[in-house]
């Protein structure tokens, strides 16, 4: 399969194109999808194509969020746009009340083939209500697939592989990264969910992430190297469900793990994976499990602020020598 | 519309209120009986409203209902042994005792579930409506909710997306004067909540909701305009509810002579007297359709207390398709 | 018509409607200079509603704003200074760097903030009203929301308990005929946001929100009936950005809007069509009107000044302010 170098906003693209032709249950539903190809423009091209099949809304989330699972029980696959992950607040009951217990509750009846798209992040100066990363709370709620890519191959093999899944899905991409390119193969390219990748190999502590997360980590990595440390990364990727065998592997090599992500740091995602850890391979361990985390903060508008309450590569590094205790 | 109705359907519609009046009282048994676990919220004297609405419905149109929605499940044909196998938590319920009373979905009837969120069935019909103008079927959608749902944001929602789309939804406002506790004139804005239509620039209808056959006209009527593609209505059927917002509610909210007036207002009766003063039901009818209603309870009753449990390691089930 | 305002508070409302023109031209003009970071959303050809809509207020009064709520800020009487350098994330801003223009705050200004959620005021709003109902004070709220919010739940919900409650609050929605780029006429199942006041038995009207004496009016008339404690009103104050809906917009929002409709709407531009009208009435003279421009241009430099003078919060104070 030839790979080109393309963005993130590309590959999306790419996926929808793709599987929108395949399949024609398929459509997009949510705010502002038409005028731009969605506000970060990662649909352009797809309302031409695809005419009908990317609905605007009225600005009305419960209903947004809501109308997708209608649609997902009665035979469509919807992708719902959540505009900016943010906005899931609006729509908390529809997604966790409704969407991850339907099947559940009615005994395994009905499948629930929808997917919620939700842009997140921070590092745009885009304060308090438009930079959060919520995905620990999907999660914590049992009944969704979390889906976090980073790189632009594996956005696109996942997104494809989430709409291909009949169960819900909630796929958080990073807005700051919508421009970051990589090579993606053309055509057909699925990644599977609950998979994760090695991303880079090492013997000296293993470096567990996602999303921005991955960028960060890898840059630590490569600082790293220079210190003569080599830090294993591991894109997580798909969050639940977790592949703790991946992890496992890796750990039992390394004996020391770092997680690393952008969302804040208590009840975060990397508690849970330390927990895992410490509960099943607390023999493999020479170091205790530390995360790299924002702090506990909502998310400062003035660009200094911002930046002191996000995790940066040097926090990882620091966190990495920590456990090699060097 | 109530002159097209023919005999047998007429003797029909009965015999379907008669069968949820009786499944209601008979569930309220079980549950005093201790044989329900959780609780339940009983329909009895709202039988005209589910009875009527699902009168003109095809199998493949679509219902979503409510924590009070036995009647409607039964309306739209659900079947009553799997209805108290799951009631009383069985294995062969309709959910593999997943749901309960709350959660009663039959997805081949296109009974897309009951919702123990208040109002959370607006945004679900609003995507089977969706669905089915994208699929361009004939099929039409309706969303049972009471008068406390017609409150939330998600009625308002529903109600715009649905008007601006001219998707093929019938919203029936069962306003049964409570909400939960709470009295409809104390939480609702206006009067009559069909009112709240003309916020959104389609036909609401007001009608009395214990009077089967004006539920039925309606209906029929908002239904017929929902397939030729003219978009929504919302109906309002006032009614009462003449048990406990669930069983065991020690009621302080409402006085018994309230409870007792409405009970003269009964949708059975007074659809058993327009039909006797047809000539169309006779004493002893209506003594056989009793009585083959009992023997049907009687059967689904035996069979779900025969039924098995589910196996505790049942509940790690049916979560994903793939998991 | 005018006449029935004093010249004073003409030529008040007037001064108002040209700082915020100008505020917000000067605003764009520091975004494009990479001077005020994220996003801003300008309110230009919206200073009518907001100068009407705050003119017959009190400072005790309290006001919800939106994301795009620079304007109704300065009309509620915000110092130009803070709201500056709280565009430019300073710590001397209103909410020491940490809000930036989408979450601006002036609490002992009534100002009970900007949002950044479509429809996120509108519950709020309702609190402050209940919280005035309960202390018994003749205070009022005011409510600022955009087309697009009026198909958010939180809209449903807040109207109906401020009518059952029959609260001081004026619901003021800014009819500016596009939640970001989708036009309202296929997002409102009704011709006027005002119809939408039957649903819950209160008034409602729509009004020509680009001329400032209606909305001055309207409004007086409004606050008049929450103060007597006659419950809330609705109104739809028709109105149009000139700008897009952020500094992002392409074109300022031609993707989605014709050139001859933005083109129509500058003719109906609130500024010019009460200059004319100030003029012909000979309630402002050239010479007044050149000092006013002169003194606006002032503060505003001034507030530039101050923002760029101030120092950047300590990184260290991301951490403070999260709980009393």
């Amino acid at each position: 399969m030839t790979e080109r170098m393309i963005s993130c906003s590309a590959a999306i693209c790419e996926a929808l194109t793709e599987e929108m032709a395949r399949d024609e249950a398929i459509f997009i539903i949510g705010e502002d999808l038409v005028a731009h190809g969605g506000i970060f423009g990662q649909f352009r091209g797809l309302p031409e194509r695809f005419p009908g099949r990317l609905i605007d809304t009225p600005i009305s989330e419960s209903c947004i969020v809501g109308a997708g699972l209608g649609a997902a029980l009665t035979g469509m696959r919807p992708l719902v746009d959540m505009h900016f992950a943010d906005f899931v607040t609006c729509a908390m009951d529809e997604i966790v009340n409704q969407t991850a217990k339907i099947r559940y509750m009615f005994g395994g009846q009905v499948k629930v083939p929808l997917v919620i798209w939700a842009p997140d992040g921070a590092g745009l100066s885009a304060a308090a209500h438009h930079s959060q990363s919520l995905e620990s709370w999907f999660v914590h709620t049992p009944g969704l697939k979390v889906v976090v890519p980073s790189e632009p191959a594996d956005v696109k093999g996942l997104l494809k592989a989430a709409i291909r899944d009949d169960d819900p899905v909630i796929f958080f991409q990073h807005k700051k990264l919508f421009a970051r390119e990589g090579p993606v193969p053309e055509g057909e390219h699925i990644v599977p969910l609950g998979k994760a990748a090695v991303k880079r190999p090492g013997g000296s502590v293993t470096i567990l992430t996602y999303g921005s997360g991955f960028y960060m980590s890898m840059e630590a990595a490569n600082e790293l190297a220079g210190m003569g440390i080599e830090a294993e990364v591991i894109d997580l990727r798909t969050l639940k469900p977790l592949d703790f065998g991946t992890i496992a592997d890796s750990i039992k090599k390394t004996n020391r793990a770092v997680v690393v992500h952008e969302a804040c740091l208590s009840g975060g995602f990397g508690a849970e994976v330390s927990a895992r850890i410490n509960s099943e391979l607390f023999d493999y361990l020479d170091a205790p499990v530390l995360r790299v985390a924002a702090k506990d903060v909502p998310i400062p508008f003035s660009p200094r602020l911002e930046n002191f309450v996000l995790p940066k590569a040097e926090d990882v590094i620091s966190a990495v020598r920590q456990v090699v205790y060097r | 519309m109530k002159s097209s109705v023919s005999t047998r359907e007429m003797r029909r519609l009965y015999r379907t209120m008669v069968t949820i009046r009786k499944f209601e009282t008979l569930a309220g048994e079980l549950f005093a009986a201790g044989k329900i676990p959780g609780f339940i919220h009983l329909s009895i004297g709202q039988e005209a409203s589910s009875t009527g609405v699902c009168s003109v419905l095809r199998p493949d149109d679509y219902i979503a209902t409510t924590h009070r929605g036995h009647g409607h499940v039964i309306a739209k044909g659900g079947d009553l042994k799997k209805m108290i196998a799951e009631l009383i938590g069985r294995k062969t319920g309709y959910c593999k005792g997943k749901g309960g009373s709350m959660h009663i979905a039959d997805f081949s009837l296109g009974i897309l579930g009951a919702n123990g969120v208040v109002g959370g069935g607006f945004p679900i019909i609003i995507g089977a409506g969706l669905s089915i103008k994208l699929r361009h079927t004939d099929q039409v959608a309706v969303c049972f909710f009471g008068d406390g749902a017609s409150n939330r944001g998600t009625f308002h929602e529903a109600m715009n997306m649905a008007s601006i789309w001219k998707l093929p939804i019938l919203f029936v406002c069962e306003n049964n004067c409570y909400a939960s506790t709470t009295p409809t004139a104390y939480a609702c804005s206006v009067n009559n909540i069909a009112t709240r239509a003309a916020g959104y620039n389609f036909p609401g209808v007001t009608v009395d909701g214990n009077d089967l056959l004006a539920v039925r006209e309606a209906a029929g009527r908002a239904v017929d305009r929902a397939r030729r593609g003219e978009g929504p209505t919302l109906l309002e059927n006032k009614t009462y509810r003449r048990r406990g917002h669930f069983e065991g509610d020690p009621q302080k909210y409402r006085t018994q002579a309230e409870v007792a007036e409405w009970e003269k207002n009964d949708p059975l009766l007074r659809f058993a007297s327009v039909l006797k003063k047809k000539k169309l039901l006779t004493g002893e009818m209506e003594k056989e359709i009793r009585e083959q209603v009992d023997c049907e309870l009687k059967e689904a009753v035996a069979f779900a207390e025969q039924s098995e449990w589910p196996n505790p390691e049942d509940a790690l089930e049916d979560m994903f398709v793939n998991p | 018509m005018t006449s029935r305002i004093d010249n004073k508070r003409c030529l008040k409302m007037y001064e108002q409607m040209l700082t915020i023109r100008r505020f917000e031209e000067k605003a764009i003009e520091l975004f494009e200079h990479n001077l005020i970071r994220g996003n801003i959303h300008p309110c230009i050809g919206q200073e009518a509603v907001s100068v009407g809509a705050c003119s017959p207020l009190r400072r005790d009064d309290f006001m919800v704003n939106t994301h795009r709520g620079h304007g109704n800020c300065i009309a509620k009487g915000a110092d130009l200074k803070l709201m500056m350098a709280e565009l430019f994330g300073k710590s001397t801003g209103y909410c020491k760097g940490k809000g930036g223009s989408m979450h601006i705050a002036d609490f002992e200004g009534g100002n009970l903030g900007a949002n950044g959620i479509v429809g996120g005021g509108l519950p709020i709003a309702v609190g402050a009203g209940i919280g005035i109902q309960n202390r018994g004070t003749d205070q009022v709220a005011v409510c600022f929301f955009g087309d697009g919010a009026t198909n958010q739940g939180t809209f449903h919900e807040s109207l109906n308990l401020a009518a059952l409650w029959k609260l001081p609050v004026i619901f003021v929605c800014e009819n500016n005929l596009y939640g970001l780029s989708t036009p309202v006429r296929e997002s409102i199942s009704v011709v006027n946001i005002s119809d939408r006041a039957m649903a819950y038995g209160i008034p409602g009207m729509s009004i020509d929100g680009n001329d400032i004496i209606a909305m001055h009016t309207k409004m007086t008339e409004a606050v008049d009936r929450a103060r007597a404690g006659e419950g809330p009103t609705l109104l739809d104050c028709i109105t149009y950005r000139f700008f897009g809906h952020f500094t992002g917009d392409p074109g300022k929002g031609i993707t989605y809007r014709s050139k001859e409709e933005m083109g129509q709407w500058l003719e109906r531009c609130p500024i010019k069509r009460f200059r004319e009208r100030l003029i012909k009435e000979k309630r402002i003279t050239e010479k007044t009107e050149k000092t006013m421009e002169a003194d606006v241009k002032a503060s505003i430099e001034e507030a530039v000044q101050f923002a760029k003078e101030s120092p950047l919060p300590l990184p260290e104070e991301a951490l403070q302010d999260l709980f009393h």
